[in-house]
C-alpha cells in the first residue's frame, strides 16, 4: 500500500520543498507573493494562457529544443551521451523559457514593467528580450564586477531597450543583484513583477520558475523515448539557483534515472553550505561560523551564488538527487573538449555538467551508460574571457 | 504581556509619544557611547542593528554601516557582550536578519539576547507565516517580536500582525527600504489601519528623516522611529555628544 514518493510535485500550500522553501520576506512584499501565487494558479490551470505559452515558445523561442547524440565525445569516454540543445533556443540559453512564462504572467497581472538581477547577463539578455517583445518597461540589476565580465551583454539589454544597472554594494556579483532587485520591487511592486531568474527566493518563485522550466525534462523525455532511450541511466545539469537542473529533472524525477546536479566548486551550497535564509527562501547557503553569507567563486559569472534553490536542497536532503562541485580548471578543460569533438561552444555554466562526465566515465558513471546532458547555454557569451585566460598562459 | 509592551503602553499613558533611535552595533569603536547619549538626549527605547551581509531591507546607509561594523569584526556575540556590560536605562531592541538567529539555533540566541537584556527584536524578513518557531524561543523568555506593516498590507494582514506584534507595531510610512523614503508618506492611513484592529502601540519607521517630519507623523502615531538619517551623521564623524543634540532636537520637535 505505500505509495513511493512523488518527487517534483507541488510544494505545500506555504511553499516549503521539505524542510525547505517557504517565504522570508519583508512584509511590504508579502501581498505581491500572494498575488503573484495566485495569479499564476489560475493562469497555468488556463487552456487559453497555456496555448499563448506553449506557441510563444516554438514560434519566438525556437522550441522544441533538439537532442544530439555526441558521437566523437561518447567514442572518446566510452558513456552515450545525449545533449539537450537548450543553447540552441532564443538568447542562447535556457532562459527564455521562464522569461516567456513570467511576462505573460507580468502582462496578465496589469503589470507594465518588470525588473530583474542577472549574472552573467544571460537572464537579463532573456527577461529584456521578452520584455521587448510585449513592450514591457525593463530594469536589470548587475553586479558590477559582472557589468565588467560580461560587458557585451550589458549592451545587448541595452539594444533590447533596457536599462541595466551596475550594482556597487557586497561582492558586487550575483547575490548583491537580487538584493538591490528586491529593494527597488519594495518601491514599485503596484505596477511592477520582480521576474526572477532561478528557481529561488520567496514562494511561488522556485516552483513556478520550475515549472516554466519543466519543458526543458518533458521535451527530453519524449525525445529520448522516440529514440528507443526511455530512461537514460543519468540527467546531469549544471546548478547555480538550478533553474536549468530543475526543468530538466522534472521530466525524470519520478523515473530510475540517476539525477546529478554540478555546482561550481567555490559556491558548492549542497557540499560546503548548511541550511540558512537569504533571499526570501529557506536553503543550503555558504556562510561563515557567525551566519554571514559568503562570497562564491567560479569562473562562470553564472554560478556566482552562494545558494541554491529550494526544491534542490531538498532533492539532495531526501537523496533523490545528488550534488557535486567542479572547479574551473576543469570547466576550462570541458569547454575546450566540447568544441573540439562536437562543434559545440557550451556557456562556461554548462560546461561544469561536462567536465563531471568526463571526470566520472568510467567510474561512477557506468561504462556504456546513457546520460542525458542538459546543455543549458551557448558559449558565445565567454569565448572573449576565455580567450583571455588562455592567452595568458602562453 | 511582556515587560516591553508593558512600558511602552505605560509611556503612551503618561503622554508621551515614544523617539527610537537606530544604532548600527559596531558601526564606530564608540558605538554604545553614541547610544548612551542618545538616552540623555531623551530616546525612550534604543534599536541595536546587528550586521549582516545582505540586508534586504536597508538602503545604502544602513548597507554603508553593516560592511563597517562587519569589516571591524561585529558579531552577535560581541554586541550583546557590549551590551550587557552597559546599563542604559531604556528598553533595548534587536534589529536584524532572520539567519542570524537561524544559523544558531533560536533557543541560543534568544538566549544571547536575554543575557544582553535585549526585550524586543524586529526581524524584517521573518513573515508572520514563518514565526512559528521564533516565537516558541521567545515565548520562554522576555523578548516581545516585534511585526512590520506596510502601505500594501492588506486589511486581513493588519488584523493577524496587530494581533501577533509585541511590544509595539512597526508601521513603514512608506514603500521603501530604509534611508531612500523622504518623508511621512501613507503613514496616517497605515497607523489608522493597525487602530481600527487593535490598540498597540504603533510607531511610524521609514521615511522619517527630520524633525519635521517626526513632529508631523507624532502628531497621529505612538512612537517614531529614525535610522539612517541618524547613523549618516555617524558614519560621517559625528561624536556622541552631536547624537545627543540630534536626539534632543527630535525630542523637542516631537513634545512640541
Amino acid at each position: 500500500m505505500n505509495q513511493p514518493p512523488l518527487y517534483m510535485d507541488r510544494p505545500s500550500p506555504a511553499g516549503h520543498f521539505g524542510d525547505f522553501g517557504g517565504r522570508f520576506v519583508p512584509e511590504a512584499l508579502m501581498p505581491a507573493c500572494l498575488e503573484l501565487e495566485s495569479a499564476f494558479v489560475d493562469a497555468w490551470s488556463d487552456p487559453a494562457f497555456l496555448e499563448e505559452y506553449r506557441t510563444v515558445l516554438s514560434e519566438f523561442a525556437g522550441r522544441p529544443t533538439p537532442i544530439t547524440y555526441l558521437g566523437r565525445f561518447s567514442k572518446q569516454f566510452g558513456v552515450e551521451v545525449y545533449a539537450k540543445r537548450e543553447d540552441l533556443a532564443h538568447t542562447g540559453s535556457h532562459k527564455i523559457n521562464n522569461v516567456v512564462g513570467q511576462t505573460l504572467l507580468t502582462r496578465r497581472m496589469g503589470k507594465t514593467r518588470v525588473i530583474a538581477e542577472t549574472g552573467a547577463g544571460q537572464h537579463g539578455v532573456a527577461t529584456a528580450t521578452a520584455a521587448a517583445r510585449l513592450g514591457l518597461e525593463c530594469t536589470v540589476f548587475m553586479g558590477e564586477l559582472d557589468t565588467q565580465r560580461q560587458a557585451l551583454n550589458v549592451f545587448r539589454m541595452e539594444l533590447l531597450g533596457s536599462r541595466v544597472v551596475a550594482v556597487t554594494s557586497g561582492s558586487r556579483t550575483l547575490k548583491d543583484a537580487v538584493n538591490e532587485a528586491m529593494r527597488e520591487w519594495v518601491t514599485c511592486v503596484s505596477d511592477t513583477h520582480y521576474c526572477l531568474g532561478s528557481v529561488m527566493g520567496p514562494h511561488p518563485f522556485p516552483w513556478m520558475v520550475r515549472e516554466f522550466q519543466s519543458i526543458i525534462g518533458v521535451e527530453a523525455h519524449d525525445q529520448l523515448t522516440r529514440r528507443g532511450v526511455a530512461t537514460p541511466d543519468v540527467v546531469v545539469a549544471c546548478v547555480g539557483g538550478g533553474s536549468n537542473a530543475a526543468g530538466i529533472f522534472a521530466g525524470f524525477a519520478n523515473t530510475s534515472a540517476r539525477l546529478v546536479g554540478v555546482e561550481a566548486a567555490g559556491g558548492a551550497a549542497v557540499t560546503n553550505g548548511s541550511p540558512g535564509v537569504l533571499h526570501g527562501m529557506r536553503s543550503m547557503l555558504i556562510q561563515d561560523e557567525q551566519g554571514q553569507i559568503e562570497e562564491a567563486h567560479s569562473i562562470s559569472a553564472g554560478l556566482d551564488y552562494p545558494g541554491i534553490g529550494p526544491e534542490h536542497a531538498h532533492l539532495a536532503a531526501s537523496g533523490r538527487a545528488e550534488y557535486v562541485g567542479i572547479g574551473d580548471e576543469d570547466v576550462l578543460v570541458a569547454l575546450q573538449t566540447l568544441s573540439e569533438l562536437e562543434g559545440i561552444i557550451p556557456a562556461l555554466e554548462s560546461a561544469h555538467a561536462v567536465a563531471w562526465i568526463m571526470q566520472e566515465a568510467g567510474r561512477a558513471i557506468p561504462r556504456g551508460a546513457s546520460v542525458l546532458l542538459n546543455l543549458s547555454g551557448r558559449g558565445d557569451k565567454d569565448v572573449a574571457q576565455v580567450r583571455e585566460i588562455l592567452r595568458g598562459r602562453q | 504581556m511582556k515587560s516591553l509592551e508593558v512600558a511602552l503602553r505605560a509611556l503612551r499613558e503618561s503622554g508621551t509619544t515614544a523617539l527610537v533611535p537606530y544604532f548600527m552595533a559596531g558601526a564606530t569603536p564608540d558605538w554604545i557611547q553614541h547610544v548612551a547619549a542618545a538616552v540623555h538626549g531623551g530616546a525612550n527605547a534604543v534599536e541595536i542593528g546587528i550586521p549582516f551581509s545582505d540586508p534586504m531591507m536597508d538602503g545604502p546607509v544602513i548597507q554603508r554601516a553593516a560592511e563597517r561594523a562587519l569589516a571591524a569584526g561585529t558579531t552577535l556575540e560581541s554586541v550583546c557582550t557590549e551590551l550587557s556590560g552597559a546599563d542604559l536605562g531604556v528598553p533595548l531592541i534587536a534589529m536584524t536578519y532572520y539567519n542570524l538567529f537561524h544559523h544558531r539555533g533560536l533557543v541560543r540566541s534568544t538566549g544571547l539576547l536575554s543575557g544582553a537584556g535585549v526585550r524586543g527584536a524586529i526581524v524584517p524578513d521573518l513573515t508572520i507565516e514563518e514565526s512559528q518557531e521564533w516565537r516558541e524561543a521567545c515565548a520562554a523568555t522576555d523578548i516581545a517580536t516585534i511585526f512590520l506593516v506596510a502601505p500594501s498590507t492588506t486589511a486581513e494582514r493588519f488584523a493577524r500582525l496587530a494581533a501577533a506584534t509585541e511590544g509595539f507595531c512597526y508601521a513603514s510610512a512608506r514603500m521603501a527600504v530604509t534611508g531612500r523614503a523622504e518623508g511621512g508618506g501613507d503613514a496616517q492611513a497605515v497607523v489608522a489601519s493597525v487602530r481600527a484592529t487593535s490598540d498597540v502601540p504603533t510607531y511610524v519607521g521609514i521615511g522619517i528623516t527630520t524633525a519635521r517630519q517626526a513632529h508631523d507623523a507624532a502628531r497621529f502615531s505612538d512612537g517614531i522611529i529614525v535610522g539612517s538619517a541618524l547613523v549618516e551623521t555617524i558614519l560621517n564623524g559625528a561624536t556622541p555628544a552631536d547624537t545627543e543634540e540630534f536626539v534632543s532636537k527630535f525630542r523637542h520637535a516631537i513634545d512640541q
